[in-house]
């Protein structure tokens, strides 16, 4: 498969780098976890890698955007800090959310990240209104919301969508379509295969695309942010993707999907179809690809230097922000 | 006798009493395997991530003869169901003058220890206490569990099985012949003359640790475990309080208008158990805030052996309140 763009090599490179980043931060992260440095439950966005990166390419420091509980990957397109996210995985008061929050919980208002969530479809109301506040604002401001296939069941996803579309909010809703809501397959659960179908149901564009073409959800990704900046209201774009691993990392968490189906999407990994378009573009040499990993692996181990440096919050703070001053 | 784990009983009450009447069918996110390989997809159906219309499929199907399992897992997931729990679900057949009945067991583990921080981590039982026309009981060992869960589903209300999710894995004896546990019958877990320490699911077993510690100074500790929460057996809690004069509230929850706060409640407007008072009430929960993720923080929110222990000196030391 060609990825095809009119986006700048260095634009280019830069997608690689932040997709890297996002797997190596991953990959590091599963293995804390399983040494038992970072607690409780990680879910990891590897595979998907793409949509993330493709979609935040498509926004300016002022957009908004939500996660959900596989949140690493929203947070770094985002521009999250590297040393903040690892510190909150360690649980430490320098992190993100000064250890009160974990993986499941990275935000960063400060960049536009209004967080990830625990609750699945938790986020959509919330990043609506985020999408209500920028076309109050008047800025040309838009909003992003991430969320799975199995969300887009849940009654958020059909609320927020006619809202939106009423109200012709500045919106993006992006599904990400993995096939899986946790254990269950989406073939199961839903009446129709493409999520992006209902949009007709609230008169907007719904989009299919290929989530695992970075290119490919940059494009639609931009023509939907035009679209909200311009007045035209909300647009659905379904990134048809693959998780890689299983749904969290709990040890003896089952993954009950066909083997072969995980071994035919790694074979469509984004990341390495990014690289060959790079490459035969001449874009990218083996020295180029050895300098975007040497950055990317220097900001995770200091990232991870960073956490381990850094002191446990002081039982006392359990109490603190409960309420605000 | 063999030993089953608590998750395990629970799946054992549901099995046999699937097997026993063919009106109950199950409903989860993510289907239960041992459940669906017996009973098929028809019985155990694995529903998309909308917990607030698969509890009002539930009511619908039990308003017409069915007895629906409704399965939210963590009870995190059922607060988007809250209008077919609150509105629906627990006043329905009050409602329409009692016309019919609406069979169902919701399930809900709840609880800390898992590090999964402020939504995964709750405790918020009293919640549904205060809603009129809900049962709920929380056990503590496999053999409650399963005793409980058997009950429920025979009930003709929508009942809550709460279920602990630091006890999941805990074994315990569980009897190979059938039995019930009535709701609303509390259990001694241990018989003791000092003090009478009241505790739920986890810290029952903290408080028998706690116990047993205190033996050694000569110190007796009465446990008496409530299961239910509604209906609440204040006869036995009151009974153990005029014999000890003393009572420490154990709860994973927060204190404020908790579990805890109605059991004090329960203690002190009762003229003839208030006499015997010796101490004030000690109540020993969580700290009243969200679970926080990191290790120390959680740790220093949740209630434990030790603190139980210290509870228990607190009383023990407490002068008469009269006399104060
Ligand atoms: C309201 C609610 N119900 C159930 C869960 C448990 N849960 C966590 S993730 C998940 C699956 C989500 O699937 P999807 O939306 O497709 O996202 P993915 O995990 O595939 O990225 C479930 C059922 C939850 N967090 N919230
Ligand atoms: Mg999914």
């Amino acid at each position: 498969m060609a990825l095809s763009t009119n986006l700048s090599p260095d634009k280019q490179r830069e997608m690689l780098r932040q997709m890297l980043t996002i797997r190596r931060f991953e990959e590091r992260a599963s293995a804390d976890y399983l040494a038992g440095k970072i607690y409780g439950v990680v879910h990891c966005y590897i595979g998907e890698e793409a949509v993330a990166v493709g979609v935040c390419t498509a926004l300016g420091g002022n957009d908004r955007i939500i996660s959900t509980h596989r949140g690493h990957g929203h947070c770094i397109a985002k521009g999250a800090d590297l040393n903040r996210m690892m510190a909150e995985l360690y649980g430490r008061q320098t992190g993100y959310c000064k250890g009160k929050g974990g993986s499941m919980h990275i935000a960063d208002f400060g960049i536009g990240m209004l967080g990830a969530n625990g609750i699945v479809a938790g986020g959509i109301s919330i990043v609506t209104g985020a999408g209500l506040a920028a076309q109050m604002e008047g800025k040309g401001g838009v909003a992003v919301s991430f969320f799975g296939d199995g969300a887009s069941n849940a009654g958020p996803f059909h609320e927020c969508l006619n809202i939106a579309a009423a109200w012709k909010l500045p919106m993006i809703y992006v599904c990400e379509n993995n096939m899986y809501a946790a254990q269950t397959a989406a073939a199961q659960t839903h009446a129709l295969p493409d999520v992006a179908a209902r949009a007709a149901g609230y008169g907007i564009p719904g989009i299919v695309v290929d989530g695992n073409d970075v290119f490919a959800v940059h494009q639609a990704a931009s023509g939907a942010v035009d679209r909200a900046r311009s007045g035209g209201g909300p647009t659905l774009i379904e990134c048809k993707t693959y998780r890689w691993r299983a749904h969290t990392e709990r040890k003896g968490q089952p993954d009950p999907r066909d083997q072969a189906e995980v071994e035919a999407w790694k074979r469509k990994d984004p990341i390495a179809l990014l690289e060959r378009q790079l490459r035969d573009q001449g874009e990218l040499d083996d020295p180029g690809l050895r300098a975007i990993e040497g950055g990317v692996m220097s900001a995770l181990e200091a990232a991870v230097a960073f956490a381990e440096a850094s002191p446990f919050p002081l039982p006392e703070q359990a109490t603190d922000d409960v309420f605000a001053a | 006798m063999r030993e089953l784990t608590y998750n395990e009983a629970a799946l054992e009450a549901i099995a046999e009493e699937m097997r026993r009447d063919p009106k109950i069918f199950y409903m989860s996110t993510d289907a239960l395997p041992p459940l669906l390989k017996e009973f098929g997809e028809q019985r155990v159906k694995a529903t998309p991530i909308t917990e607030a219309a698969f509890t009002g499929i539930g009511i619908g199907a039990a308003g017409c003869g069915f007895r629906p399992i409704v399965d939210w897992r963590q009870v995190t997931f059922c607060f988007v169901a809250m209008d077919q729990i609150v509105n629906q679900a627990a006043k329905i057949h009050y409602m329409f003058g009692g016309q019919v009945t609406f069979p169902m067991l919701f399930r809900a583990s709840v609880g800390g220890g898992g590090l999964v921080a402020a939504q995964h981590s709750q405790s918020p039982y009293s919640m549904f206490m205060n809603v009129a026309g809900l049962k709920m009981f929380l056990p503590s060992t496999p053999y409650d569990m399963k005793g409980l869960i058997k009950t429920a589903i025979r009930d003709n209300n929508p009942v809550i099985s709460f279920e602990s999710s630091r006890l999941m894995g805990r074994r315990g004896p569980v009897p190979d012949e059938d039995y019930t546990i009535p709701l609303g019958q509390a259990d001694v877990k241990r018989e003791g003359s000092d003090v009478t320490v009241v505790a739920l699911a986890w810290l029952v077993h903290e408080a028998l640790a706690a116990a047993e510690e205190l033996a050694k100074e000569g110190i007796s500790v009465e446990i008496v475990d409530p299961r239910t929460l509604v209906p609440l057996d204040k006869d036995t809690i009151r009974s153990s309080v005029r014999k000890t004069g003393r009572l420490v509230i154990a709860d994973e929850a927060g204190p404020t208008a908790g579990f805890s706060a109605e059991v004090a409640a329960v203690v002190t407007e009762d003229a003839a158990t208030f006499a015997r008072l010796k101490a004030p009430v000690k109540r020993v929960c969580a700290l009243q805030v969200p679970i926080p993720y990191s290790p120390v923080l959680e740790n220093a929110v949740f209630p434990d052996r030790n603190r139980i222990i210290a509870g228990i000196r607190e009383v023990l030391d407490a002068k008469q309140p009269a006399a104060a």
